[in-house]
């Protein structure tokens, strides 16, 4: 019959699809744990963090052809949720006066710690340690977003710059720079906390 | 004269996050070889770095993962 022909090929190819579709789901689902993760720090509360989430799966079930397969996929999904929360209106924020940050340098957490307790040789780690969790969280959250956001996906996320620079549609320099500044200003506010003035 | 201790601060970051040249790297290490005081800072970032990635992460809740499970596309 002159029909089947088409018809065969044509339910192979719906076949293959949706097989296609069911893998691309799987291994979505399977990253989701480390895509809240990163969620939960890019937004101030737990339930926007997981309308977020869940937002960015509608989403990417959605719209999953667009992922080109063997690409990194948690990135794929990283830049939708990013896209997806300044859609939210997440206000851009001005940058922030980081000149004194600047200045005091990279070893300013260490040295304020050891300032504090001059009794020789006191270990440092030990007085972060009596930082509480949430004393560490509030630090981050207290970082602003354009600098929080980079310290989130490649502390946190552990993505590399290059990923970062695609999630955040920002040059691989910015990533960087904000990363460096980000990171002592993350530092300034644990020492505030550690060390009260 | 070069301050090396200011050097190996402005190098800390970019050692710890491996993005420093093959010689960048000998010469950060040659000073922290010879000096606990830079070394002792260095060794304080990477566990401060690893401290805080523990302390902020949050599980998902069990109820957002069934949610996503169900966004799945039902199998005919």
């Amino acid at each position: 019959m002159s029909e089947s022909a088409p018809t065969t090929s044509e339910s192979r190819r719906i076949a293959e699809e949706a097989r296609a579709r069911v893998r691309f789901e799987e291994e979505a689902l399977e990253l989701s744990e480390q895509v809240y993760r990163v969620a939960r720090r890019l937004v101030g509360s737990r339930e926007d963090a997981e309308d977020l989430v869940q937002q960015t799966y509608e989403r990417a079930f959605r719209s999953w052809r667009q992922y080109t397969p063997g690409t990194n996929l948690r990135a794929w999904l990283l830049r939708i949720l990013t896209n997806l929360n300044i859609d939210r209106g997440r206000r851009q924020q001005r940058t922030p006066q980081t000149s004194s940050i600047d200045e005091a340098g990279d070893y300013f957490l260490y040295n304020r710690l050891e300032a504090a307790n001059p009794d020789g040789n006191s270990d440092s780690d030990r007085v972060l340690e009596r930082l509480s969790q949430d004393s560490i969280v509030d630090a981050l959250t207290e970082v602003p977003h354009d600098f929080r956001d980079v310290i989130v996906l490649v502390d946190i996320g552990e993505f590399s710059y290059a990923d970062a620079a695609q999630i955040l549609d920002i040059p691989i320099g910015t990533v960087m720079s904000r990363l460096h500044r980000g990171r002592r200003i993350l530092k300034k506010n644990l020492a505030d906390k550690a060390v009260p003035a | 004269m070069i301050d090396w201790c200011e050097k190996c601060e402005e190098m800390m970051q970019p050692f710890l996050d491996g993005t420093l040249s093959v010689d960048e790297v000998a010469e950060a290490e040659k000073h922290l070889d010879g000096c606990s005081w830079c070394a002792k800072r260095y060794r304080f970032e990477e566990r401060l770095r690893h401290y805080v990635r523990i302390a902020v992460s949050e599980p998902m809740s069990p109820a957002l993962k069934e949610k996503l499970a169900a966004l799945r596309t039902p199998l005919n």
